[in-house]
């Protein structure tokens, strides 16, 4: 396989892993409308480069324009949902102005009712999931929280391979003559037999731990 | 004797490590246990005055007239160089959030003396580090209780804020920490020598729950919670954030009333009268 072939194939199957992430993505959300018969539910993922949230998924109500809009991480009710790492809802919110405000700059919607749990992956905070005007006809109780824990899980690991593909996407396209390198070390191991090869995989393994390091404290 | 002052007695005729049999007689307890520890003996007229409750987190509002007067706020922020310094808070609350569980502690105990520590707001990066910092610095105050309705996923920081739980539970500083309702590792909720609360679904504020299956410990009132809002404002809540200022609460009622009590005391006062124990009465 030569250096542009290999750098065309990975790219090609980072970008499908993208689609199909965001496909869960929006899959998730359109669920947890759903299930909450809300009138709209959205993600947040968080950019550990510039610390800042990025719309990244809505279903319902709301504006799909909104999709890759940053805001500071730290501010607002999905800010402090992240921050704490504690799920929030929040009730009767339409007699808060400034809320109703920050609320709509963020969503493109001026909810009533707002539910809001981190995605937590392993030792990451990765993002927020926010479901809007659930159903009123049934009173709030922990149930619904505990249901909203298991769909927060589920986005958690959607948006986890999808930042993995991001980063690896990214990683190429930055490389220029690096990915060179990568594809010489991948032809090289297909040349070796099993025995000399197992060694370089341990090797690489290490190199690959190494790189995957959580670094952002 | 005040709060947090070692019991000058205990400590100049003990070792620390032994009691020798001449000794025995200075290790008295002064706490009178009545025959049943009952929710009366515990806090009744109690309004918690003079506790000295901290609030952990994104810092609380000045004046919201469910919180009133704070009597200390002060702000930890990471300069460029990663130096992390503590400064007198002038910007309240950046999110809402330190400003609504600081309102439940003081429905709860309007005496007490509230304090913020903000923790929260400059950032989610280093929040990890700057909750740590923070933490250390109110242990050193020697606050009463120190509510933390956060929590970190970072592993790097179990250790060291497992010694920090420790070190406030023998210097008796009480910490009383948000559980997760999801299958998550955080911490501190976890560690035996703070109290972690999770959240019950009654409206009762002084109603709470022992967990004889832990690692949650208590449940408080934590659904449709009223709760202080930023600018003065009220709404409702739901979230173990706002079970957890109920338990400080409840705690500062109890040293108010019985200053004396350790933390290990405490915790078993708060369990004789959960309830589901001795609490209906």
């Amino acid at each position: 396989m030569t250096d542009n072939n290999l750098q065309a194939a990975v790219s090609a199957g980072v970008m499908s892993a993208e689609d199909e992430h965001r496909a869960l993505l929006q899959s998730i959300v359109e669920v947890a409308r759903s299930i909450f018969s809300a009138k709209a539910s959205s993600i947040f993922l968080h950019d550990e480069d510039t610390d800042e949230l990025v719309f990244e998924a809505v279903a319902g109500e709301g504006s799909e324009n909104l999709i890759g809009e940053r805001f500071p991480s730290s501010t607002g009710v999905a800010g402090w949902v992240l921050v704490t790492r504690q799920p929030l809802v929040i009730e009767d919110l339409a007699s808060d102005p400034r809320f109703a405000r920050e609320t709509a700059e963020v969503t493109g919607y001026v909810p009533r009712a707002m539910m809001s749990v981190p995605l937590l992956h392993e030792e990451r905070a990765l993002g927020v999931l926010n479901v809007l005007d659930r159903a009123q006809d049934v009173q709030f109780s922990l149930g619904h929280m505990e249901l909203l824990g298991l769909f927060a899980n589920q986005a958690a690991i959607a948006l986890d391979l999808l930042q993995r593909a991001r980063h690896a996407r990214s990683v190429l396209a930055g490389s220029g003559g690096d990915a060179a390198v990568i594809a010489r070390i991948a032809s090289a191991l297909e040349g070796l037999d099993e025995e000399q090869r197992e060694p370089v995989l341990r090797l690489l393994a290490a190199l690959d731990d190494v790189l995957h390091a959580d670094m952002s404290f | 004797m005040a709060r947090n002052e070692p019991d000058p007695q205990v400590d100049e005729n003990l070792p620390a490590w032994s009691l020798p049999a001449a000794a025995s007689e200075n290790i008295g307890v002064t706490v009178e246990w009545p025959e049943r520890v009952t929710r009366e003996w515990a806090w009744g007229g109690s309004a918690g005055a003079g506790v000295q409750v901290c609030i952990l987190d994104s810092g609380v509002e000045p004046d919201h007239p469910l919180v009133g007067a704070l009597d200390g706020a002060v702000a930890l922020t990471k300069q460029e160089d990663g130096e992390i310094v503590v400064e007198d808070d002038v910007e309240g609350d950046l999110c809402g959030h330190g400003t609504g569980c600081a309102g439940i502690v003081r429905s709860l105990a309007p005496e007490c003396r509230l304090f913020s520590v903000r923790v929260l707001g400059a950032g989610f990066k280093g929040s990890g580090a700057i909750l740590l910092e923070g933490l250390k610095w109110a242990i050193a105050q020697g606050f009463d209780v120190v509510n933390m309705s956060l929590s970190t996923t970072k592993r790097q920081f179990a250790g060291l804020l497992h010694e920090l739980a420790d070190s406030a539970y023998f210097k008796r500083t009480v910490l009383v920490a948000s559980a997760h309702n999801m299958p998550v590792e955080s911490y501190p909720w976890r560690f035996s020598s703070v109290i972690s609360v999770g959240s019950h679904e009654e409206d009762d504020p002084q109603t709470f729950y022992y967990n004889p299956a832990p690692p949650v410990e208590f449940f408080a009132r934590g659904v449709n919670v009223p709760l202080a809002w930023l600018g003065g404002e009220t709404i409702a809540a739901t979230g173990n954030s706002f079970a957890t200022p109920h338990m400080s609460g409840i705690c500062a009622l109890i040293l108010a009333k019985h200053p004396e009590l350790t933390p290990f005391q405490l915790k078993s006062v708060l369990y004789l009268t959960a309830s589901n124990v001795g609490g209906r009465e």
